[in-house]
């Protein structure tokens, strides 16, 4: 079963689309390709919400739509949940 | 592509309505009382009461004309019967209408009181009634049909499903060359140089990111912090959005991959020809509906990921979602859940064809949810203080 999917191959971040536990290797899929992708999530991502694909630098970028939707305030591990404790966008 | 046929309602200056309301249209907050009285009274007709039209000036009454006229001139209004405080402005508003060829009559309250008018207003909106309801549907093309679209209360699940079906849709109804429309300004911040890349020309371009540019600066004018407080809203947040640039490019799934927009309308201005056009709104959804329906919009889509349950007085809302929590705990406000992308159960072509037919049986005359529930939220657009 998926448990998340990836809008592009390009995208640093999958969007869960169930819950998904702590610790559960979740299934993921990106939806330009069609690739398989599997991720152990560090911690709970519920419905909706992101999980870092790779190991993500502070001040770096998170990238979904294959653009780039804002600045990393903290340095992400992979699987670990991406929202706006750490991540802040780079307008207004 | 087939441009299916839909039974709706041709009015006397040719565009194609989908509703035959008879409309009680107050020029001001004054007269809201009056017409809500002709309504109770006369069944079947409606009010739509707001809080404004008195002592604007400018550029503001002109967008508030602009959107009393345009409402009371949409095609899904058979008739409408206006009613003032005094009588230049209410007839201003009267005349505005009555340039559709459709019936419209004003009343104003002042030498006359409250109960004399609502008596003179009750009587000509049971003509209109008698009238309207003897109006017919008839076979009309579905490229006739103009339709808005705007999201709310978005999440995740609506830049992966939700607005790509609506995109869906709109290519699909750009190729049969209907009359299309997207907005929400300040909600595309981020991606900006994206939509300014759908334009049909350079021209064209040039002028949204002016208007994109001008809202910008108002937002900065105005705000008192990031605006991190309401755009993301609290509601988009719990559903995994996070920044106005993820908003914005989810946003922009709704204009599909293929169509381009041909201009850049101001708030409630009517579009010259078919195509998809940029209109200059506000991200708030009643204030942007109203707008499309001030402009001559029949019908509207809308893409919800938490579950937004806003709705219109005149244009039907059709609601759908891709959130399988909220098509399931807000089920009574979804005319249509597109959830099944998200397990992999649907492609999204298929979604488009389902949201295509449910516009169509919207048409035809299926009641959507908003309407059944009463949501009528007719809220104008204020660009700054009443002298």
């Amino acid at each position: 079963m998926i448990q998340f999917l990836v809008h592009e191959k390009a995208d640093n971040v999958g969007v869960a689309t169930v819950d998904i536990k702590a610790g559960e290797n979740a299934q993921g899929l990106f939806m330009d390709t069609q690739e398989k992708i599997d991720i152990k999530a560090a911690e709970a991502i519920p419905l909706g919400h992101k999980i870092a694909l790779s190991d993500l630098k502070v001040e770096g970028s998170v990238i979904k739509y294959g653009h780039d939707i804002g600045l990393l305030k903290a340095d992400i591990k992979t699987g670990e949940h991406v929202h706006i404790h750490n991540l802040k966008t780079r307008r207004w | 592509m087939s441009n299916p046929k839909v039974m709706a309602y041709r009015r006397e200056n040719g565009r194609v309505g989908i509703r035959n309301h008879v409309v009680i249209l107050p020029l001001d907050d004054l007269s809201n009382s009056a017409s809500e009285k002709v309504a109770f009274n006369v069944k079947g007709c409606k009010a739509i009461p707001h809080a404004y039209g008195r002592l604007q000036f400018g550029e503001d009454l002109e967008l508030f004309f602009r959107t009393l006229i345009g409402t009371g001139a949409n095609p899904n209004v058979a008739a409408c019967v206006v009613i003032g405080i005094e009588p230049q402005w209410t007839n201003l508003i009267v005349e505005g209408i009555a340039k559709t060829g459709k019936p419209v009559t004003g009343f104003s309250i002042e030498r006359h009181g409250e109960f004399k008018t609502v008596e003179m207003a009750c009587w000509k909106a049971k003509e209109y009634m008698h009238w309207a309801s003897e109006r017919k549907r008839e076979a009309c093309d579905l490229s006739e049909i103009w339709v808005s679209t705007k999201c709310g209360e978005s999440d995740t699940t609506s830049g992966l499903a939700s607005n790509p079906t609506v995109g869906n849709v709109f290519d699909k109804l750009d190729a049969l060359g209907a009359t299309l429309s997207f907005g929400e300004t300040s909600e595309v911040t981020g991606a900006e140089l994206e939509i300014k890349k759908r334009a049909a020309t350079p021209e064209v371009g040039e002028k949204f990111m002016a208007t994109f540019e001008k809202y910008q600066a108002m937002i900065e004018r105005n705000k008192t912090d990031d605006l991190s407080g309401s755009q993301p809203t609290k509601g988009n947040i719990a559903g995994g959005l996070t920044t106005i640039e993820e908003k914005a490019f989810g946003n922009m799934q709704k204009i599909g991959k293929k169509c381009m927009y041909v201009g850049v309308l101001d708030k409630a201005e009517a579009p010259t020809g078919p195509g998809l056009w940029y209109m200059d709104t506000s991200s708030a959804a009643a204030e942007a509906v109203t707008l499309w329906a001030a402009a001559g919009f029949v019908a509207h889509l809308f893409p919800t990921g938490q579950g937004n349950i806003i709705g219109n007085p005149i244009e039907p809302v059709i609601k759908l979602t891709a959130n399988p929590r909220t098509a399931q705990d807000m089920s009574e406000h979804i005319d249509y859940d597109c959830s099944a992308i998200l397990r992999g159960e649907m492609t999204l072509d298929e979604s488009g064809d389902n949201l295509k037919d449910m516009l169509v049986r919207t048409c035809d005359g299926r009641l959507t949810s908003n309407e059944i529930l009463g949501h009528e939220e007719f809220v104008l657009t204020k660009l700054y203080e009443s002298a």
